[in-house]
């Protein structure tokens, strides 16, 4: 029941906020923030209340309700350590994102009850268990980013909005089509995952359902080729979305790819894989060597995300332990840091600066007129480099590790892009940050409470899980064993 | 204090006062320096009691990260714990001594500098790293500290982030570094999936060799992995271009990281899994090949160098790659600890002459705009010959005795490199004698020369301090109190004359050249150009790097997207603009589609 409650709080927020008088209209934001921290709390609460003790069931907090019963449609949520951890991270992107809206003045109602929504859907999507219930929450989240984009965002808004919901709503297309193939080959007149997931495709079913269904899911983790929505829609959103989108959006595609489009087809996974893993590590070069001609600091950040979102499907990929669990830490790692990068781009400097061009922002000195945002963003640099003591490390870490058994041929072009991961980073920093030549110190409002406490919270995570990994690695590994999880973990018997 | 706790407090102090620096350094200058040199000092005292211990039986290690791996029928585990043994302590002592000096002299040459408390928490955060990479006790956490100090040095690097030059060489160096680290992490993953385990205790006990014998070369290719690791951070060629470009750093970050401790840490890092090294006899010949090679290389640029910190970088490339190429002909790691030992204090002590030069001259470094300095800045003079000394192998000073058993071991094991290092310590001498005399002798070719001042007491204190072990650290006396090395037999009879010839050689020959040269008499353009490799790498960085991300970023808005994006959404257009003319609203041009459809049928049905 407490997850249920991360969700309703969210709608629940959304439906009061829409009840606001137009002059109360002011007190639409403090309701978002009481909806996100409902939803944050629960989200901690199951977080930690999360039984890994060997002895503890592997899905826990289940509630199954029927909801159409003809068609074997019921209301099925619960959670296993993956779950768990999305949902945290779901939690702390949503309150951190209105801390950053904080200054939202134009119609306030409309953007946090849509914003609600969006955050209603994605903690559906983390605890569903029943494909249909999990497809519905997932198309929650559609319609409101468009309208979110479309009338609160910035440079070329309409084009990036409706890029992106084409590209969702193309990907949901997909995956529709395979879920229905499936619900219909199954015979078991049931959406039921555990019950799906228990076999019994043919293996000329599984080869074309499952790309159709992890492509489906894909494009929204910015899968390369099809990424492109993702630097354009990220560009145009407003903070708190740009945020969502790259916080947790993106994760919707990981997580249902390996949730259902994995679980359900692991034949069809295995005659596929390869292909998927080389269109990972595309992504991971190509997005970093874009991400280097950018001249946009908005762009730049949002060419790293396909880059740090090609390590989690390469991750996933490799199909062993240490591989996944990278992939899902990596999840949330670029969760969190990517929200940041964002938050400091698009609300501390765009919002005051008017400009994302790496060039203008460089003759600004930042350094001396928001010297809270530069050392954000030097932070959240660092981090987004995968030093250690930041989440990204650990996370890559174990990705490559598990690549090097999987695909030790794909480690090269990897490491390629680790390093242009790093040259782009640091010339973004440098140039927009910590510019050469004389400074012309100018003047912009001081950055406010609500976004340091947004930032320092964003930072105390990444730190904290670069320190302690162990927190979230030792439930996300544990979900490897799960029933629905552990026959994809291949055995390997010969060295 | 015992032997259990003492480790984590050297460890951990630095980061403390780092924090502290961090949070409220701002304030206060004395506050921000006496946190880092106290740290330090803390660090280089328990070092040395610790160094005085025996080994202790156990240490403590808190498990860190798990991973089970069902294909290797064992649990992976990586913990963070600390090693204590000969070679730790070892250089625990020299890095917290040479800190604790560097941080006090930093006093002085920061004294007038912006970023103040930015620079000293720097300074800690790299010890703090440094001392990480010194104590851990498996590959990650070595691994871990390893880009740690690369981030540290960025930042020191990148002090005068103002200047374009140094903006591009803290950039480079960490680029460059992050190069070879990449390796060094496919090295460690490939230890990892062929025997299982991390730990340098198990890896080196022959626990981890016997899992390769059936596979010599999986070892050599881990080995050389590994030795990524070492090239990049002790700038090896061809990774070597960022060391002398990080001399755009502040004179005490040159001297304490990119001479005397950091560098080397790739050196330590061999001695690390020498063992391991030993089973790999093809890997130690690509060790000694770039070893040696970098040693002749970089002694030749350095003969060439207008730049007085340049020249010192250059010569500690050279200097590194001895120490590589003794790790690979030597039978123990000893040999090469033992020059990177004294190479440390004479090393960091040229370099902090070089910075009261720097200073006396009002941040000139052009060798060219000084001269007559032996006059107004004695002191320095007479510290900095003594530095000299014992880089270019005068006898009775240190380098003498740690240099030349390296290259006696390399004439025995591998001649043709052995004579190129017999070769370089002639130039040594050359380019070191080049310097003192243009710096020091002749004319003043300058206003700032000519009003050159000695620096103050903070700084010829620490400088004073290092004389001595410059000095004496290669005698007999010490060398038994640190290290177990022995002599190669076979040594040639002639080896030894011929090193005493080329030095007299070196010293004379720079000494008649540069007397009373005006400008520099020889000039030899390979040389002087760094044999062209930053060229090269600059060109490939423009023209591949630069116009290929260029061109994928047009293509992926406009190829990528053209096929995904555009096109469907011309076609979706173009279908709804076609139909739109079957939309008329006009009943009979309905009835005449709908008789153009009955024939169609027709005709499928009965001709098909």
């Amino acid at each position: 029941m407490i997850l249920t409650a991360t969700f309703l709080s969210a709608f629940l927020g959304a439906g009061l906020i829409l009840l606001l008088p137009e002059r109360r209209a002011s007190l639409a934001k403090w309701i978002a923030l009481l909806a996100v921290l409902a939803g944050l709390g629960g989200a901690k609460f199951a977080f930690l209340s999360f039984d890994h003790s060997p002895a503890a069931p592997d899905y826990q907090f289940l509630t199954w309700l029927p909801w159409i019963p003809q068609l074997g449609i019921s209301f099925f949520t619960g959670a296993d350590g993956i779950s768990v951890v999305l949902l945290l991270l779901t939690g702390i992107i949503a309150v951190t994102g209105v801390l950053f809206s904080w200054n939202v003045t134009h119609r306030p109602r409309a953007f946090f009850a849509f914003y609600l929504i969006i955050i209603g859907g994605v903690y559906g999507v983390f605890q569903s268990f029943d494909l249909f219930l999990l497809f519905v929450f997932y198309e929650i989240v559609i319609i409101p980013k468009y309208f979110l984009i479309a009338a609160w965002g910035s440079t070329n808004r309409e084009y990036g909005a409706m890029k992106l919901t084409m590209y969702s709503v193309a990907g949901s297309a997909l995956v529709l089509l395979a879920l229905i193939a499936t619900y219909a080959v199954s015979g078991a007149q049931t959406f039921d995952l555990f019950v799906l997931s228990r076999g019994g495709f043919s293996s000329g079913f599984q080869a074309w359902a499952f790309p159709v269904m992890f492509i489906g899911f894909a494009v929204l983790a910015g899968l390369w080729p099809l990424h492109t929505w993702a630097p354009t829609g990220h560009v145009a959103a407003p903070t708190a979305v740009s945020m969502l989108l790259a916080g947790v959006v993106m994760k919707l595609g990981s997580y249902s790819a390996l949730r259902v489009a994995m679980t359900l087809f692991p034949e069809g996974l295995g005659q596929w894989r390869t292909s998927f893993a080389i269109l990972a590590t595309a992504g991971i070069v190509l997005g970093a060597l874009v991400a280097l001609a950018q001249k946009d600091l908005k762009f730049t950040v949002g060419y790293s995300s396909i880059a740090h979102m090609g390590f989690v499907l390469l991750g996933l990929m490799t199909l062993n332990r240490a591989g996944m669990g990278g992939a899902v830490l990596q999840m949330f790692s670029h969760g969190i840091i990517g929200g940041l990068l964002f938050a400091v781009v698009g609300r501390m400097i765009y919002d005051r600066t008017h400009t994302r061009d790496i060039a203008d922002l460089g003759k600004m000195d930042l350094l001396k007129a928001l010297p809270f945002a530069t050392l954000t963003f030097t932070i959240a640099s660092v981090a987004s480099m995968g030093l250690p003591g930041f989440s990204g490390f650990i996370a890559e870490l174990t990705i490559l590790k598990g690549s090097w058994i999987a695909f030790p041929w794909l480690l090269v072009p990897a490491g390629v892009g680790i390093v242009i991961t790093v040259a782009f980073t640091l010339r973004a920093l440098q140039r927009a940050f910590y510019p050469s030549g004389e400074p012309m110190p100018q003047s912009f409002d001081p950055i406010t409470f609500p976004e340091k406490l947004g930032a320092v919270l964003l930072m105390a995570v990444t730190v904290c899980l670069g320190v302690f990994p162990s927190m979230l690695l030792n439930p996300i590994l544990r979900s490897f064993q799960a029933p629905l999880m552990h026959h994809l973990v291949q055995e390997v018997t010969t060295k | 204090m015992n032997t259990l706790i003492a480790p984590w407090i050297i460890l951990f102090t630095p980061l403390a006062a780092a924090a502290v620096i961090l949070f409220v350094g701002r304030h206060s200058k004395p506050l921000s320096a006496g946190l880092a040199i106290g740290s330090a000092a803390v660090g280089c005292l328990l070092s040395w009691w610790l160094f005085l211990q025996p080994d202790p039986e156990e240490v403590l290690r808190f498990p860190w990260i798990a991973i089970g791996d069902s294909w290797l029928q064992m649990n992976l585990s990586i913990p963070i714990g600390v090693t204590v043994d000969h070679l730790s302590k070892l250089m625990l002592v020299v890095v917290t001594t040479i800190a604790t000096l560097v941080f006090t002299y930093s006093i002085g040459y920061m004294k007038t500098e912006e970023g103040y408390w930015r620079y000293f928490a720097g300074l800690s955060l790299f010890l703090f790293s440094m001392l990480g990479i010194v104590l851990a006790d498996n590959f990650v956490m070595m691994f871990i500290f390893w880009e740690l100090v690369g981030l540290s040095s960025y930042i020191l690097i990148g002090h005068y982030f103002r200047k374009d030059s140094a903006a591009d060489a803290c950039k480079q160096a960490f680029i460059v570094n992050r190069v070879g680290d990449f390796g060094f992490l496919l090295g460690i993953l490939f230890l990892w999936a062929a025997t299982g385990t991390l730990m340098f205790g198990d890896l080196t006990s022959g626990k981890g060799i016997a899992l390769f014998a059936a596979n010599p070369i999986y070892l050599t290719v881990a080995c050389l992995l590994i030795f990524c690791g070492t090239v990049g951070k002790s700038a090896q060629m061809p990774l070597h271009v960022w060391l002398p470009n990080s001399m755009e750093g502040p004179t005490p970050v040159s001297s304490l990281l990119h001479a005397a401790t950091m560098v080397a840490a790739g050196v330590y890092l061999l001695a690390r899994i020498f063992p391991i090294l030993e089973a790999a006899p093809h890997a130690l010949d690509v060790i000694a090949w770039i070893g040696g090679i970098t040693c002749f290389a970089a002694a030749l640029m350095a003969t060439q160098q207008n730049d007085i910190k340049r020249i010192l970088a250059y010569s500690t490339i050279s200097q590194l790659g001895y120490m590589v190429l003794g790790m690979a002909s030597a039978s123990s790691a000893d040999v090469s600890m033992f020059h990177l030992f004294t190479h440390a204090f004479f090393k960091c002590l040229l370099f902090l002459c070089a910075g009261s030069v720097i200073v006396g001259m009002h941040h000139e470094q052009d060798i060219w705009k000084m001269g007559a300095l032996k006059n107004k800045m004695p002191v320095t003079f007479l510290i900095m010959c003594i530095g000299g000394l014992a880089l270019s192998g005068c006898p009775f000073f240190s380098g003498y005795y740690s240099k030349d058993l390296i290259i006696a071991w390399a004439v025995v094991k591998y001649p043709l490199l052995g004579w190129l290092s017999v070769a370089t310590a002639g130039l040594t001498a050359f380019y070191t004698v080049r310097l003192l005399t243009v710096v020091f002798l002749g004319k003043p070719r300058g206003d700032q020369a000519k009003h050159a001042v000695e620096s103050p007491l903070v700084m010829l204190v620490p400088l004073a301090c290092l004389a001595l072990p410059s000095f004496i650290a290669g005698y007999p006396f010490i060398e038994k109190l640190f290290f177990h090395v022995e002599e190669p037999t076979a040594v040639p009879h002639l080896l030894h004359p011929v090193l005493l010839f080329l030095f007299a050689v070196g010293v004379v020959s720079a000494f008649l050249l540069y007397r009373n040269a005006e400008k520099d008499p020889i000039f030899i353009p390979l040389f002087a150009n760094r044999l062209y490799i930053d060229n090269l790498y600059d060109w490939l960085v423009k023209n591949i790097q630069g116009r290929g991300a260029a061109v994928l970023s047009w293509a992926d808005r406009w190829i990528v997207d053209l096929f995904i994006v555009q096109i469907p959404s011309k076609i979706v257009w173009g279908s709804g603009f076609v139909l739109r003319f079957f939309q008329i609203g006009n009943i009979q041009a309905y009835a005449f589609f709908f008789g153009l459809g009955v024939i169609g049928l027709v005709h499928f049905l009965i001709f098909r």
